[in-house]
């Protein structure tokens, strides 16, 4: 019982690993009021991109920095289309999301799977530091030892973070007190992308060494919603993506006991997706969004 | 130097179909450099995404085809768009339809031909109402954010219908996870003989005028117009805005369902893991491009249809990656929009000298 309890929290941080990256890279652009929808697209294109470099240059630390290239230039374009222009929102980050998946499928198709093939690498290995807990992914440990207090100080904490989260709420008041509106909503929405990529790149750099099509499969809204969930707290945010890896984790678990053989195993994977709109139901009430949220910004 | 987009005054005519052409020409042009990547020529490929389907008949009835299910999933994007209600979960409802359609399919056998169709296509439509009815009321009842929920939903959807081909429906003759062939009596009519247009292509027009109807011509539309406007102008008016969000919503989600009942009980007449082809991601595409008008979601569904056909073709003749017409699509969406706003701006460059004086 205590390996079934150990193993389902050491899998619940590995799955939390990019659900939490991407939903700390959502935060930090939705603080400085854009929707980023692009969220599922850039974590794809990263994926793609990382595992591809990676297999050309035999170098995990190359495609990792190229995952990270990846997601600043599609952060860039996206912040372009929504900041300079005023695109609606959704309609851009949908596109982005659109655009690099079919991007990515188009290039796999030419790169590796043309002739039947398959890219992969040999991913990273777990950093053993006893007990399944504390065998994890260097970029598992990364995450909640630097990027989840990086990102509280930044937002909370830095000059930058009172900037974003000024034209996050007020940007009129912001721009008379001399802010740069598009310069800040450009830094927060290309700060957010690269977490967004490393969440990418963490899928098929770590956590699978392969790229398939539809490989972030959903991860992308699931970390969208834990936003809302964590009602744009950091603290909150955590427990919304440690809630739903437990529920993934256990029904990991779940499918390996004989009274669940049954069960089509597709019906177990789908609980975790419901799991998170009960808790939208729950405590998504009267949330409070940003005061700018989707709203683009134009000096008159 | 430094660029800042001002509002233009007026705009000439002239500008807006002058974007667009370059947002297009720009689409080819890096579509041309993913096909030059790939070993393939440019120019024929080219020519065989957008052109060679309209020069041939079977080319252009496949055409129609593809585009059938985009006909549905644009109207439906379209009507919820126009009421405000972002519901990017056209994927799932179109598959919900699917799941309804088969159902029907698989266990309506010797009926006449016209009740078959009828249950079939009722079944989608309320498999595709239903998935839409708990975002729907989330949003109504708690005022919970639909663009989440919509898109969670989407993979759920994919997930019952591998689970119900691995599971219940598998194939009883292949023991491939795809269903059994359904009955005849629920296959739609063939409208082009020797072709594969049928009757779901007629029903996505019907469909189209009467969004078109409704929405610009009717009372209701108004309201739901208004909504769609001013929520708050129109809720101290007295419009009922939850009620018009719900019932839009459970249309829209209706329609994308009797989009995958079409595909069922029209070319499929089975479900298969890739029943969907994007579809419902594609119609929020095609209800954009077409500026949320209903007429224009059934030209930019029939011109993406040539453009699936057409890629089709060119990766065949050339061995190119078919996904280059997703591209495409994707690509035209984020310049088409760009250019859109960009007519209504002109670019003023300043230098460091004349900002002094701004």
């Amino acid at each position: 019982m205590i390996d079934v309890t150990e193993e389902i929290i050491s899998s619940s941080l590995r799955i939390a690993t990019p659900l939490a990256l991407a939903a700390l890279g959502e935060l930090v652009t939705e603080k400085s009021g854009v929707l980023n929808l692009g969220v599922e697209g850039i974590m794809y294109g990263s994926a793609f991109v990382g595992i591809a470099t990676a297999a050309q240059t035999g170098s995990l630390t190359a495609g990792l920095i190229a995952a990270l290239v990846s997601g600043a230039l599609a952060g860039l374009i996206f912040a372009f289309t929504t900041v300079t222009l005023g695109v609606n929102q959704h309609v851009a980050g949908l596109g982005m999301t659109l655009l690099m998946i079919s991007l990515c499928n188009t290039a796999n198709r030419i790169m590796f799977t043309a002739d039947g093939g398959q890219v992969r690498v040999d991913p990273w290995q777990p950093l053993n530091f006893g007990g399944p807990i504390f065998s994890q992914y260097l970029l598992t440990y990364a995450t909640f030892l630097v990027a989840v207090p990086f990102v509280w100080w930044l937002l909370w904490k830095s000059g930058l973070g009172l900037k974003i989260r000024a034209v996050g709420e007020n940007p009129e008041a912001a721009d008379v007190a001399g802010i740069g509106v598009a310069k800040t909503r450009y830094t927060a929405i290309i700060i957010g992308s690269l977490f967004m990529a490393l969440a990418g790149a963490f899928i098929t750099l770590a956590f699978v060494g392969t790229f398939t099509v539809n490989i972030i499969n959903g991860r992308g809204w699931v970390a969208l919603a834990l936003v809302i969930f964590g009602r744009w707290t950091i603290g909150r945010l955590l427990i919304g993506a440690a809630l739903f890896s437990l529920v993934n984790a256990g029904q990991l678990q779940l499918r390996l006991l004989p009274s669940f053989a049954d069960v089509p195993f597709e019906i177990l994977l789908a609980l975790p997706f419901l799991a998170v709109i009960v808790g939208l139901a729950i405590s998504g009430r009267n949330v409070p969004y940003p005061g700018a949220y989707l709203k683009p910004y134009k000096r008159l | 130097m430094k660029a800042r987009f001002v509002l233009r005054a007026s705009t000439p005519w002239w500008r807006g179909p002058l974007l667009i052409a370059a947002a297009a020409l720009l689409t080819i042009l890096i579509s041309a450099i993913m096909i030059r990547w790939a070993g393939g020529a440019p120019i024929p490929a080219v020519r065989y995404m957008f052109i060679s389907p309209l020069q041939s008949r079977f080319g252009f009835t496949e055409s129609l085809l593809s585009a059938t299910p985009l006909v549905f999933t644009g109207a439906a994007v379209a009507i919820a768009f126009r009421a405000g209600y972002w519901n990017i979960g056209a994927e799932g409802q179109l598959l919900a339809g699917t799941i309804g359609a088969t159902w029907v399919g698989l266990h309506a056998e010797s009926l006449p031909r016209i009740v078959g169709v009828t249950l079939i296509l009722l079944a989608g439509m309320l498999f595709g109402a239903l998935w839409a009815l708990t975002p729907a009321l989330l949003r109504t009842r708690l005022g919970i954010d639909e663009v989440v929920t919509t898109l969670l939903l989407n993979p759920v959807a994919l997930l019952i219908i591998t689970g119900l081909l691995n599971g219940p429906w598998r194939n009883s003759e292949s023991g491939f996870p795809d269903s059994d062939v359904i009955a005849d009596s629920t296959k739609l009519w063939i409208i082009w003989p020797n072709t594969r247009v049928h009757f779901g292509l007629a029903l996505g027009i019907v469909i189209i005028g009467l969004c078109w109807w409704f929405v610009g011509k009717m009372s209701g539309g108004l309201k739901l117009r208004a909504v769609g406007l001013a929520p708050n102008a129109a809720r101290i008016a007295g419009l009922p805005v939850e009620r018009t969000l719900l019932t839009t919503a459970l249309v829209s989600g209706g329609i994308a369902g009797l989009g995958g009942a079409s595909e069922i009980a029209g070319v499929a007449h089975q479900l298969t893991t890739g029943i969907s082809n994007n579809f419902g991601y594609t119609g929020v595409i095609v209800a954009t491009l077409a500026a949320l008008s209903f007429i224009g979601a059934l030209l930019v569904a029939l011109m993406f249809g040539v453009i699936t056909v057409g890629s089709f073709s060119a990766s065949r003749a050339l061995e190119i990656p078919s996904q280059i017409g997703q591209l495409v699509q994707a690509v035209l969406l984020i310049t088409v929009v760009s250019a859109l706003v960009i007519q209504k701006y002109r670019i003023v460059w300043t230098t460091k000298k004349s900002e002094g004086r701004k």
